[in-house]
């Protein structure tokens, strides 16, 4: 988080804290119990007097929901008093799905949608042999969000929006949504 | 079969080199082609894979290839974005008012979708390639190119595993399905060997350890195409015959239809606010 100096009247104290204290109020649309912040997609807040600068980063970097978020960020930091505010996108460091706070991934799970296990790191090297498999899945399946079964199986790769997947539990026999490992 | 270990050696990028923040001007022209031939590839297939919303041949793959479709609208933004950094108009710019001789795509993205079996096999062919020059370009001199690179890599698992599974059913399964399968590579097979025609300037790029060599990556790539159809009881084509031109701006009448369709309501008021 990049720390800048505030030289704002006094009255009106904006500082990257207060910014991302307040951004907890913006969800993401397509996951209402999670907000921006505990997706982990702001990357830095930057405040330099009454002006704001927010950078966040995709998590699928087709995800139709980011301007969404941009625009609700912006507004967000405009009603804390700020009188410009920028909402970047960047791309370093990755987002990846670790970064999903462990509170949230708890909200996920009771609405039914099983958060993402931890994501499969490789080492920087062009090895076909080690993508992924249909028949050998390089994580291991869920549990189940409703009755905490593990005996869970992909049914498909894709769900409703880019980042989730279907699967089956065998053990409540029901689809759940997966949040998928990125 | 060829040794994957062997196949990164050759494409792995130049560890002697600095990174650069901004890129030398006189390979802007190179470096927008070639991102231009990035963007112009991921758009066309996103189009091509939306059409099949709301036509799947079941509900899994019409859902499937629509996220997919975003999925790679998503990477051309992000690679016509880099280019509007260099001083190009806007991503929707750039997509939907330049006419078929601009556009530097291969022409395998611009056929019809055909038959599910050829949208398939494109999709997988086309993946497959799409993963190998990310992994090269993570180590790209020219950090956004990088960045971008290690940003979108991380997304292609699902879309290879979606391939892989389908292609290994549906070829494994029933005779006719098989040979639609079968039918599909040997007709797309020509043009998917010309993913790896080089754009103009490719050879200074590489030569600046801001790109790999096509040249390079096409052997490799060819393994795994081989590897992964003839498990699943396919046969790849021996032709090295490639159907070049895209990169240069030659394009079929497929491409002209499907400009025409996709830029249409956008050039009909290109101020409008969406």
């Amino acid at each position: 988080m990049t720390e800048a100096a505030v030289t704002a009247p006094a009255g009106l104290r904006l500082t990257p804290a207060t910014v991302l204290e307040a951004l907890d109020a913006v969800k993401d649309p397509e996951i209402p119990v999670v907000s921006v912040v505990e997706l982990g997609i702001v990357q830095s807040v930057t405040v330099d007097g009454d002006d704001v600068t927010v950078a966040i980063t995709p998590t699928f970097s087709g995800c139709p929901a980011l301007h969404v978020m941009r625009e609700e960020i912006e507004a967000c930091v405009l009603a804390l008093g700020a009188r410009q505010v920028t909402v970047d996108i960047v791309l370093d460091p990755p987002w990846t799905s670790d970064r999903i706070a462990p509170a949230a991934r708890e909200r996920m799970k009771a609405i039914g949608l099983a958060p993402p296990p931890p994501a499969a790191r490789r080492a920087f090297a062009i090895d076909l042999e080690l993508l992924p498999r249909a028949d050998a899945p390089s994580e291991a399946p869920p549990a189940c969000p409703f009755c905490n079964a593990m005996e869970t199986e992909l049914e498909n790769a894709f769900g409703p929006t880019i980042c989730r997947a279907l699967y089956y539990c065998h053990a409540c026999q029901q689809p759940f949504e997966q949040f998928k490992a990125l | 079969m060829a040794n994957p270990a062997t196949g990164a050696a050759t494409v792995a990028p130049a560890t002697d080199r600095t990174a650069l923040d901004t890129p030398p001007p006189e390979l802007l022209g190179a470096l927008k082609r070639y991102l231009l031939a990035l963007a112009d590839d991921e758009m066309l297939l996103g189009h091509r894979d939306a059409e099949w919303t709301g036509l799947g041949p079941i509900l899994e793959e019409d859902i499937a290839f629509s996220s997919m479709a975003q999925d790679e609208l998503g990477h051309a933004k992000i690679w016509y974005g880099l280019r509007h950094e260099l001083g190009e108009p806007s991503p929707d710019r750039q997509a939907f008012l330049r006419d078929a001789p601009d556009w530097l795509n291969a022409r395998l993205l611009e056929l019809d979708r055909g038959d599910y079996a050829a949208s398939l096999v494109r999709q997988y062919l086309f993946d497959l390639a799409e993963l190998l020059r990310l992994e090269a370009l993570t180590g790209s001199a020219w950090k956004p190119l990088a960045d971008a690179a290690l940003k979108l890599r991380q997304e292609e698992k699902y879309h290879l595993l979606h391939g892989q599974a389908y292609l290994e059913r549906l070829a494994k399964g029933a005779d006719e399905a098989r040979d639609l399968l079968q039918a599909a590579l040997d007709r797309l097979w020509p043009y998917a060997l010309a993913i790896w025609e080089p754009v103009e300037g490719e050879a200074d790029l590489v030569a600046a350890g801001i790109v790999p060599a096509s040249a390079a990556l096409a052997p490799v790539w060819r393994a795994a195409v081989v590897t992964r159809f003839e498990r699943a009881g396919l046969t790849v084509p021996l032709s090295h015959d490639a159907v070049t031109g895209g990169r240069r701006g030659e394009h079929g009448p497929e491409l002209v239809t499907l400009l025409a369709a996709m830029q249409g309501l956008y050039r009909s008021d290109p101020e409008a606010d969406w």
